[in-house]
């Protein structure tokens, strides 16, 4: 079969590998239908993530047609099942499972010494995100083999296109989980860093969780623009102060929730002196992020008010404010998504026409340009939001 | 004991059986090879800098060749990063300091001026290469005035955005309903 794989920094090919099979009574393997590119991968791209290894599969945001199923799926799924794949592998018996912890799964890292060693625990088993995840095969194929096939799936209805339902797998339920995690209220003002694919996300679930104002910073007019159509207040960091701005439109006060849907990847620009000072740190691994966000997030935050990271961050982050964190009160709240705590509810809206996610889709290309669709992405060219890949 | 070289695949995951084409260009090769050019010459003349101003007759400026290691390192590191062509213009503009340097020692009464024009030489054949590089590597991104796709009717709501608004607020009032409810119901006795 044909699929991306990574063969070190930079450098994706879409090589042809050997099919994927059935290595547990709990597998299943789809026959890929729609895969994206998700703005985690560029971390991967770019090499910053330890972990990889070259000839690994790229690729988390997947779905497809069952083709196979091992004897172990329990008759959850059969052959013909349409279904989108979460990224985070779960086995929905573990305590952390049963709590709805689903992306810190006890169970699927089958690489858990090297996550226990590198963050002190394990977290659940990853698609295509390195081998201090599972080091699992991506879903930028045409086949992918998912584990824990019984648990690891999201049921989707026929009918509906590809486009509305994919993102499930991902950027939907993080940008939700991250206006969940900021308990909002009607009279709340949500700020939100990043208008890539989950920033998007997170201004839609902010509206549809009921905040007063939601305000977007970005610096990349395609993006400001559809975090507007969103229903968003804008802010242009390269033409305006963002601390400014947001105090004029608070009163001063500052916004009570700030979503953090950056990363370790923060843009560097030379009247930001701190986020020149983390690339070149970053440069000899000095330091893993770039935190520029976080920093801003603490500083302009209401007191009391929540932080909610959706970006990823992945090792070391250097002079974060901590006095100011805890003398205003703040609350920090992180984590990689627990997509399936919210795939029901976010299912629903869609079949009920709440919300359509494809309206972030900007490219629809082939299989095979996804490794010029990688560039395409980080140069931010075209106007380019998010690639849609079809093997 | 843990490191990540000892990290290995799975045994039953799929394997290449045929390679793609690489993204790779030669420009990128070359920058390649002249970051850790540049990280070798560095080393050599941070740790042995009298060695260098022997060979070139220019003794007691064994603190500016240092210097110039240290900023051979940092372009070096630069140069094999993402930001490459940062790494490599900077190059560029160290080749000119080095060829500063090496003419302010091109003196009549230098026994070593051989080993000076020698070194010009070659600073020169590099500066070359770096420029090459360096135009080759340009970054893709379009340029901050380019023209722009705006997306201004993707909303992502299909009944709009204040029938989205409308819903929340109703969600909200329904549950502060309950809430003052529940509330009444605790204070009966």
């Amino acid at each position: 079969m044909k699929a991306l794989v990574w063969h070190g920094k930079e450098d994706i090919r879409c090589d042809t590998v050997t099919d994927p099979e059935i290595q547990d009574p709990r597998d299943a393997i789809i026959k890929v239908t729609s895969c994206a590119i998700c703005g985690s991968d560029l971390h991967l791209f770019h090499n910053f993530i330890p972990g990889m290894l070259p000839g690994d599969i790229m690729g988390h945001e997947t779905m497809g047609e069952v083709v196979e199923v091992g004897s172990g799926v329990d008759g959850k799924l059969k052959k013909g099942d349409r279904i989108v794949v979460p990224f985070t592998i779960i086995c929905g018996e573990c305590d952390q499972c049963k709590r709805g912890n689903f992306s810190v799964c006890e169970t699927t890292n089958r690489k858990r010494h090297l996550a226990d060693k590198v963050f002190g625990h394990t977290t659940a088993g990853l698609f295509g995100y390195t081998h201090l995840t599972g080091g699992y095969p991506g879903g930028q194929a045409e086949y992918l083999r998912v584990p824990f096939a019984d648990a690891t799936h999201i049921k989707v209805p026929p009918g509906m296109p590809d486009e509305q339902l994919l993102f499930l797998s991902d950027i939907f339920p993080t940008g939700w989980q991250a206006a969940v995690q900021c308990d909002i209220e009607p009279t709340d003002t949500v700020a939100i860093w990043g208008c890539g694919p989950v920033g998007q996300m997170a201004i839609r679930s902010a509206i549809l969780l009921g905040a007063n104002q939601v305000i977007a910073i970005d610096c990349l007019p395609e993006r400001l623009s559809m975090a507007e159509a969103g229903g968003a207040t804008t802010i242009n960091f390269e033409t305006e102060s963002v601390v400014e701005r947001l105090q004029e439109l608070t009163d001063g006060k500052g916004p009570e929730k700030c979503i953090d849907c950056v990363g370790m990847e923060a843009h560097v620009m030379p009247s930001l002196p701190d986020t020149l000072l983390d690339r070149a740190k970053q440069m000899v691994m000095a330091e893993s992020d770039r935190p520029h966000v976080l920093r801003e997030m603490i500083y302009v935050c209401r007191p009391g008010g929540i932080i909610s990271v959706a970006g990823v961050y992945s090792g070391l982050s250097d002079m974060l404010p901590m006095g100011a964190f805890m003398n205003k009160g703040l609350t920090m709240r992180t984590g990689q998504t627990h997509v399936n705590r919210w795939t029901d509810d976010l299912l629903r809206r869609i079949e009920e026409g709440e919300i359509d996610p494809s309206f972030v889709i900007t490219h629809t290309v082939p299989l095979a340009q996804g490794p010029e669709m990688y560039q395409v992405f980080r140069d931010k060219r075209d106007s380019c939001v998010k690639v849609v890949l079809k093997p | 004991m843990f490191h990540f070289s000892n990290i290995v695949r799975t045994k039953g995951d799929p394997k290449i059986v045929e390679g793609g084409p690489s993204l790779k260009q030669p420009a990128d090769q070359l920058a390649r090879a002249l970051g850790w050019f540049s990280i070798g010459l560095g080393v050599v003349e941070l740790f042995a800098p009298r060695r260098v101003t022997r060979t070139l007759g220019m003794e007691g400026h064994e603190t500016l060749v240092r210097a110039f290691g240290m900023r051979e390192i940092l372009a070096g590191i630069m140069s094999l990063s993402v930001d490459k062509n940062a790494g490599l213009w900077a190059r560029v503009g160290g080749d000119g300091l080095d060829a500063a340097a090496l003419l302010s020692g091109l003196t009549a009464d230098n026994p070593k001026k051989g080993n000076i024009a020698l070194a010009l030489l070659m600073v020169g054949g590099i500066a070359v290469l770096d420029y090459r590089a360096a135009q080759d590597t340009k970054p893709r991104r379009p340029p901050r005035d380019a023209r722009r796709k705006l997306y201004p009717n993707r909303s992502g709501f299909p009944k709009g955005i204040e029938s989205a608004r409308t819903a929340a607020r109703q969600i909200a009032a329904h549950a502060k309903t309950n809430e003052v409810k529940q509330g009444d119901e605790r204070r009966v006795p």
